[in-house]
């Protein structure tokens, strides 16, 4: 076999670090694809499933009307519902928890909810200092209903079709 | 005044310790700028943008990291030898700074003007293996341990090839001393530096000297993705720091050494600019960028990889070079090309 002059000379000069330097040059200065996090963010899909919370109607009448589907399906058994009929003679729920702690966020409970009352809105930025703080009881996810109510109709709008 | 400082015990004392503060303050600060460099270049090939956060530009990044790496907590491991275990950070970054003394960064601006300058630095940085062995040692614990030894084998195979590289150019030459090194390379501009006349060395000893300052690809003492960073592991706060810096410092000193050794120290690429300092920083730069860069990339070597190029590539390589230089450098073949000495260098 003839000697290899063109790849021994490649060799010897570094050659496959001098084509290497030219490529990591190139994407030197190419514009970045990094996100600034807390200054800017990433979009986010409709179907996004964040920080739960539980809707009202326009009324002001809470939705959930305490049938414990959510409960049932809910694979990580995160949620608790105790319920008694109101005053008015309709059934609510007194208590209404999520163990943020257990939830893996599947989206079965809002998929199960035939009122559309508890839903996985777009926020993700809750991380807390403590444990209890996650465990979520019906007043906080009212507030986050509350709170996140334009972003979560919009969603819901938004995904209706493909449901 | 005059007198005070070069007659007097006392006034000796204190120029020198001003000298040492001129060089050692100036250089830690340009440091914290070299790391977040580092970062950034890095960043950059991997279409990140790296550090931006802390001051314009994120500039601030390294005193930020600095202040964080003070404030945490200390661990000293369970039968850890403690003496040991916090002499060998402080053995790291002060061996890396005491090299400094003998570089000179314009012509008599040298703290220590010794004939040895060459030989010092040498020891200086085989010196720097303590450091790292120590530290595995010392740790009381395998995987240090076994870091340790994993970096002493890889620091000393690439010494021997620096050395006999050294070699070449101190023939040339005929002194060991640094600022004549720069000296002999003096004349036609960039054309009459040591690269031309050695230049596969050149690529010999920049390797080298990743390898020698564990920088990647050659960085298996740490590799920090897969080995748990080597020696470092037991490593925490301040103790930590001073192995950084250390390694930092080595990898600056071994670009001023590149500088000096082969593309002529302070002297002026063209003939018609005056020599200066700022072109040792210049030079310095542009080696820094080719550390940099090469961290991004280069992908990591297998260590017998490592050790097969140390023994059977870069020694004899380098063996051949030093008969070679010696040969031309006796009968001043190449116009005394390979014989400065000659030329009144």
């Amino acid at each position: 076999m003839a000697f290899d002059y063109v790849r021994a000379a490649k060799y010897f000069v570094l050659w496959d670090f001098v084509v290497g330097f030219k490529m990591g040059l190139k994407y030197f200065f190419k514009p970045k694809f990094t996100v600034n996090y807390p200054y800017e963010k990433g979009r986010l899909s409709p179907r996004f499933r964040g920080e739960h919370a539980l809707r009202r109607y326009p009324n002001g009448e809470e939705r959930c009307i305490a049938c414990k589907l959510c409960e049932a399906i809910c694979p990580a058994q995160a949620i608790t519902i105790d319920a008694e009929p109101r005053e008015d003679g309709s059934r609510r729920t007194t208590r209404y928890d999520i163990d943020m702690t257990k939830c893996i966020y599947c989206g079965l409970c809002q998929e199960a909810c035939p009122v559309d009352a508890i839903v996985e809105g777009p926020n993700f930025e809750y991380a807390t200092e403590t444990r209890e703080e996650l465990f979520y009881d019906k007043q906080k996810l009212l507030d986050n209903g509350e709170r996140w109510e334009a972003e979560i109709a919009r969603n819901i709008e938004l995904d209706a079709p493909y449901r | 005044m005059y007198e005070f400082f070069t007659t007097t015990n006392l006034g000796i004392i204190l120029l020198i310790t001003g000298q040492v503060l001129l060089i050692v303050v100036p250089l830690l600060v340009a440091l914290a700028f070299i790391l977040w460099a580092d970062r950034k270049v890095w960043a950059a090939v991997q279409l990140r943008k790296g550090p931006n956060v802390v001051g314009a530009f994120g500039l601030l990044q390294s005193f930020a990291d600095f202040i964080k790496y003070i404030l945490k907590e200390i661990v000293v491991p369970a039968g850890a030898d403690k003496f040991v275990f916090f002499l060998a950070p402080m053995t790291s970054l002060v061996l890396a700074l005491v090299a400094w003394a003998v570089i000179p960064f314009n012509d008599g601006w040298v703290l220590a003007d010794i004939n040895v300058a060459i030989l010092f630095i040498f020891a200086v940085s085989s010196l720097e293996v303590y450091g790292v062995i120590m530290g595995g040692w010392a740790s009381n614990s395998k995987y240090p341990f076994l870091g340790a030894l994993r970096s002493a084998a890889q620091m000393i195979s690439y010494e021997v090839s620096i050395g006999l590289i050294i070699i070449g150019v101190i023939l040339s030459t005929g002194s060991m001393n640094l600022t004549a090194i720069v000296h002999a390379q003096d004349g036609a501009g960039l054309l009459s530096w040591y690269w031309i006349p050695h230049f596969p060395m050149v690529f010999l000893f920049i390797i080298s000297a990743h390898a020698e300052t564990n920088r990647p690809p050659f960085d298996l003492p740490e590799a920090e993705s897969e080995l748990v960073a080597g020696y470092q592991v037991e490593y925490s706060s301040t103790p930590f720091l001073l192995y950084m810096i250390g390694e930092y410092i080595a990898i600056t000193l071994m670009t001023a050494m590149i500088s000096i050794l082969f593309f002529g120290g302070w002297l002026s690429p063209i003939e018609a600019l005056p020599d200066s300092i700022f072109w040792l920083f210049l030079k310095m730069a542009v080696f820094w960028f080719v550390f940099m860069m090469t961290k991004s990339i280069v992908p990591r070597y297998r260590y017998d990889q490592l050790m097969r190029i140390g023994w059977k590539v870069f020694l004899p390589l380098s063996l051949a070079w030093v008969v070679l230089v010696a040969f031309f450098a006796q009968f001043e073949l190449f116009g005394g090309a390979y014989a400065r000495w000659t030329l009144g260098g």
